[in-house]
This record gives C-alpha cells, sequence and structure tokens, in this order.
C-alpha cells in the first residue's frame, strides 16, 4: 500500500551532513498540510536513522526508509501535527 | 520569510528543537526587547539575545565604560574604555549576530521618558542598578501591559522575576515601596561576584526567549532566589496582591514618579 502513496513535496538533501540534514527536512515539514507526504533524498547514512527517529519525536510518520542504491536513501514521511 | 544558508547554520541548534523549529526563529527574528542597562545584567541579557537571534534590542544607559566594569560587564572591553555603554554593547552584539538591530539611547531613564522609550517593544528586561530605577520600570511596565523581566545581584546572591501585567505580580506586590536609603547596602558593600549578573542575566535571556516562543512556563508570581555560595535556587511564591498600590484593583499610583533618593550603585 505504502508504495502507492505519491509525495505532496520532494526535497534533495545530498550532500548535506547532520544537523543541516534535519534541519532541512524538518523545515520543509513545518510548511508543509498536515496530512501530506514528504519524500527526502539523502546519501548521508546516518541521517537515514536520525531524520526518522527524530521525525516521530516530533510526532510525524514514518512511511518508508529505503535504500535505492549504494550512496541513497528516500524516506517518506506524513506530516501528523503542526 | 525565507532564512538565508547562513541563518540555517547559524540558527540550526534552534530550529531543531521541536519548541522552536523555523515558526519559532521566525518569531525571535521580529522580537523586539528593550533592556534597562547595559552593564551587569544588561551585558549577558543583551548577548543572548544577540546570539539568538532577537531582531530588534533597544538599551538605555547613560553611562560609560569604566575599568572597574569589566570585572563582569562582558559586552565591554579594555578597548571600549571611555565611550558609552550603549555603544560598546552594539558595537559587540552586532559583530556576534549581523541579522540584529542594537538601538542604543544614551539618556538617564526617566517618568519623563520611559513610556516613549518602551512602547514599540514586545517585552521589558530590567538590568537596572538601583531601586528608583527598578520601581520606575516596574510602575510603567504594568501602566503599558508590557511584559516586564525582572533582574537584581548583590554580592553572592541573585533574583529573576517575570512580570506580566494583568496577569500575575508585579514589583510592587512583592515589595510595595522602595527600601528607605539607609537599609540598601552601602557602597563598600555593594560587591559582586563577576559571574552572578552572569547567571541571573542567562536566567533573565531565557524567560525573555520563552514569552518571545510562547513555551514552557514563565517566573509569573514567582520570585527565583539564586544563592551562588550555597549553590541553590530556591522559587518562592509570591501571589497578585488585590491591594498593590500600582497593579490591585484600586492603585493609587496612576502615574509615573522620579525617586532620586540617594541609592548606591551596583
Ligand atoms: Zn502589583
Amino acid at each position: 500500500m505504502e508504495e502507492d502513496i505519491k509525495p505532496d513535496k520532494k526535497i534533495n538533501i545530498k550532500g548535506l551532513v547532520c544537523p543541516y540534514t534535519f534541519v532541512k527536512a524538518k523545515l520543509a515539514v513545518e510548511d508543509m498540510e498536515v496530512g501530506q507526504v514528504i519524500e527526502i533524498l539523502l546519501d548521508y547514512e546516518e541521517a537515514s536513522r536520525s531524520i526518522p527517529k527524530s521525525m516521530e519525536d516530533h510526532g510525524q510518520k514514518v512511511l518508508k526508509v529505503e535504500k535505492i542504491n549504494d550512496t541513497d536513501w528516500i524516506l517518506l514521511i506524513r506530516k501528523e501535527k503542526e | 520569510m525565507e532564512f538565508t544558508e547562513d541563518q540555517l547554520q547559524r540558527y540550526s541548534r534552534h530550529i531543531i528543537l521541536p519548541e522552536v523549529g523555523g515558526k519559532g526563529q521566525r518569531k525571535l527574528l521580529h522580537a523586539k526587547v528593550f533592556i534597562v542597562g547595559a552593564g551587569g545584567l544588561g551585558c549577558p541579557v543583551g548577548y543572548y539575545l544577540a546570539a539568538a537571534g532577537v531582531g530588534t534590542i533597544g538599551m538605555v544607559d547613560n553611562d560609560t565604560v569604566e575599568l572597574s566594569n569589566l570585572q563582569r560587564q562582558i559586552a565591554h572591553s579594555t578597548k571600549t574604555l571611555g565611550i558609552h555603554k550603549v555603544d560598546s554593547a552594539k558595537a559587540t552584539f552586532e559583530a556576534l549576530n549581523p541579522d540584529i538591530k542594537v538601538v542604543g539611547i544614551k539618556d538617564r531613564i526617566s517618568k519623563d521618558n520611559i513610556k516613549d522609550l518602551i512602547k514599540n517593544y514586545d517585552i521589558v528586561v530590567d538590568g537596572s542598578d538601583n531601586f528608583p530605577t527598578r520601581y520606575l520600570v516596574n510602575d510603567a511596565c504594568v501602566m503599558l501591559k508590557k511584559p516586564l523581566v525582572s533582574g537584581a545581584i548583590l554580592k553572592f546572591e541573585g533574583q529573576v522575576t517575570t512580570i506580566l501585567p494583568g496577569e500575575g505580580h508585579c514589583y510592587r506586590c512583592l515589595f510595595e515601596e522602595m527600601p528607605p536609603p539607609g537599609l540598601v547596602p552601602s557602597c563598600q558593600e555593594a560587591g559582586v561576584i563577576g559571574a552572578i549578573p552572569g547567571v541571573v542575566g542567562s536566567l533573565q535571556a531565557i524567560e525573555v526567549v520563552k514569552l518571545i516562543l510562547g513555551k514552557g512556563d514563565v517566573l509569573k508570581n514567582t520570585l527565583l532566589i539564586y544563592d551562588a555560595l550555597k549553590t541553590t535556587f530556591r522559587r518562592v511564591k509570591v501571589p497578585k496582591n488585590p491591594h498593590c498600590p500600582v497593579c490591585g484593583d484600586n492603585p493609587t499610583i496612576t502615574e509615573l514618579r522620579d525617586y532620586d533618593a540617594e541609592y548606591c550603585r551596583i
């Protein structure tokens, strides 16, 4: 089912390291409406774990964490609260 | 308002906090805070508010930097001896953060200018060093309904309280009238450890940030007392006094007065 979700917004944060990975992701989520989904493309491995964890701590829903090739990950996150 | 890349880096440790985020940082950048005094308390308060990106910081002080100030007034330096404290502080704060604007006023605060000085600001911080100013600032903030974060220091002790006119206590609910001059410490007794205003000023800066963000609990109806010798913090409840002469139900102080008694300045 989750494969069918079409993101409302996509950001590419390749090349960024912590904490800027999360800064960019968080600001992008702030600008969305509750219920919208964001796709985040990144290449910093630690952020593939820390962004989902921080997003859940902030009350958002992590729909998908997927390694798509040797260097990149895609995250799908749904905004659950302001 | 979009953040620049520099701002994302500068404020990243704010933005990643759930209580702040981009929204909170924008509030800080748009906030206007007025600080009474550019001395022991005004220096750390202004320093941290500047670092936090508080967009407009007003400061009033008529003094120039003296060597005896430098043991605790950390916005000034040996290089700024003799120049006005508000100019010295403005240079320090704007060097730390070019996003912000410091409006320095070289004047003595009085009943005639205080309302005009503070009326365009969101929050007032009292970092003054004497009772007449403390009461004047309190009364003006109550009359204009400006949130006031008040601090005081002496020797090894500090006090902080946050006055939200109409909601909580004011300084006169706590001490209705100024102590007579004989009861306040004489000049020889008015020493202070330099880091005490650092502790108290930092607490004031955090109260201001919380007020701007609308997060957490501030020291409303509460006086926080720091005892550095014992390393203790004590919270004392200060209920709003319905008979308070300035914020009570039937106030007797309805216009500002200047108190010119001779007080030692700390
Ligand atoms: Zn009162």
